[in-house]
């Protein structure tokens, strides 16, 4: 029963991650899209929950729900016209787009459901500990390459948006 | 796995697809931004489904996410600088009237 009741919570956590995904792309007003955008990924961070990824969970409302946002909604103050509904939002490609996303999804989906997936259930729990392990020591030289990235984006995005 | 993999797989691609199709057809820059973000997420799901489901090095696709929500933030900055300094400039963030490196 309790089993049942956590697929359900799964399938209901995914179905509405994917409306609040369509809601992002499909809203007109670019405010009410990047709101819609905070829940499709608090619904990713559930889904993480769901497979015992509990760090990446946190981190995802951390920097995702928490930083990123604030910077998008930010940008969108800085410079939308909110008000103006006339101007259109969508070029001319929505219909072929459309057309070859779906045909793309309906060949991806049925590659996946015929596909065998090895399943290995007795999989050992990653926590925090060994995940700061893993992090500072098999994987310390891409850490350190992604820090150097950071200050990089840093210093750049400092340089483009400042006047001068 | 609480839900079986291939699910889980089907439904990044679809929030991939969805992404996709914001790329393809929004015109304005943050909305082109906002819809990236949706891919990497798709992505970052990918790796911690199969790292939940096959471990062979069971903090490989945990880590790997962490290194992928890096890159989205700071790709999120450094676009959303690009966007203010185009809107100071030609005071517009519509993709398709920005043309000046098109002839």
């Amino acid at each position: 029963m309790l089993i049942l009741a956590s697929k359900f919570f799964v399938y209901a956590v995914l179905f509405s991650s994917l409306v609040a995904a369509l809601g992002v792309v499909m809203l007109p007003n670019l405010f009410h899209s990047a709101l819609s955008l905070v829940a499709t990924l608090i619904g990713i961070a559930a889904l993480y929950l769901a497979l015992q990824a509990e760090f990446i969970a946190v981190v995802q409302v951390l920097l995702y729900v928490g930083a990123v946002m604030t910077l998008i909604i930010f940008a969108i103050m800085l410079t939308h016209r909110i008000g103006d509904q006339t101007i259109p939002q969508k070029n001319q490609q929505s219909v072929p787009a459309f057309l070859a996303l779906a045909a793309f999804v309906g060949m991806v989906s049925t590659l996946i459901l015929q596909s065998n997936w090895p399943v290995n259930e007795t999989a050992a729990r990653v926590d925090a500990l060994a995940l700061g392990k893993a992090l500072l020591g098999v994987y310390i030289f891409p850490f350190e390459i992604i820090s150097v990235v950071l200050i990089a984006g840093l210093i750049g995005a400092v340089v483009i948006a400042r006047k001068d | 796995m609480p839900i079986p993999l291939s699910h889980i797989l089907i439904f990044s691609t679809l929030l991939f697809a969805i992404g996709l199709y914001g790329v393809l057809v929004r015109r304005n820059v943050i909305g082109i931004l906002i819809s990236i973000e949706l891919i990497l997420n798709a992505v970052n799901v990918n790796l911690i489904a199969f790292s939940r489901a096959h471990p062979l090095n069971p903090e490989m696709g945990q880590v790997f996410a962490i290194f992928v929500i890096t890159l989205a933030a700071l790709a999120a900055t450094v676009g959303l600088a690009i966007v203010l300094a185009l809107y100071r400039v030609k005071r517009t963030i519509y993709a398709d009237e920005v043309n000046l490196l098109k002839w």
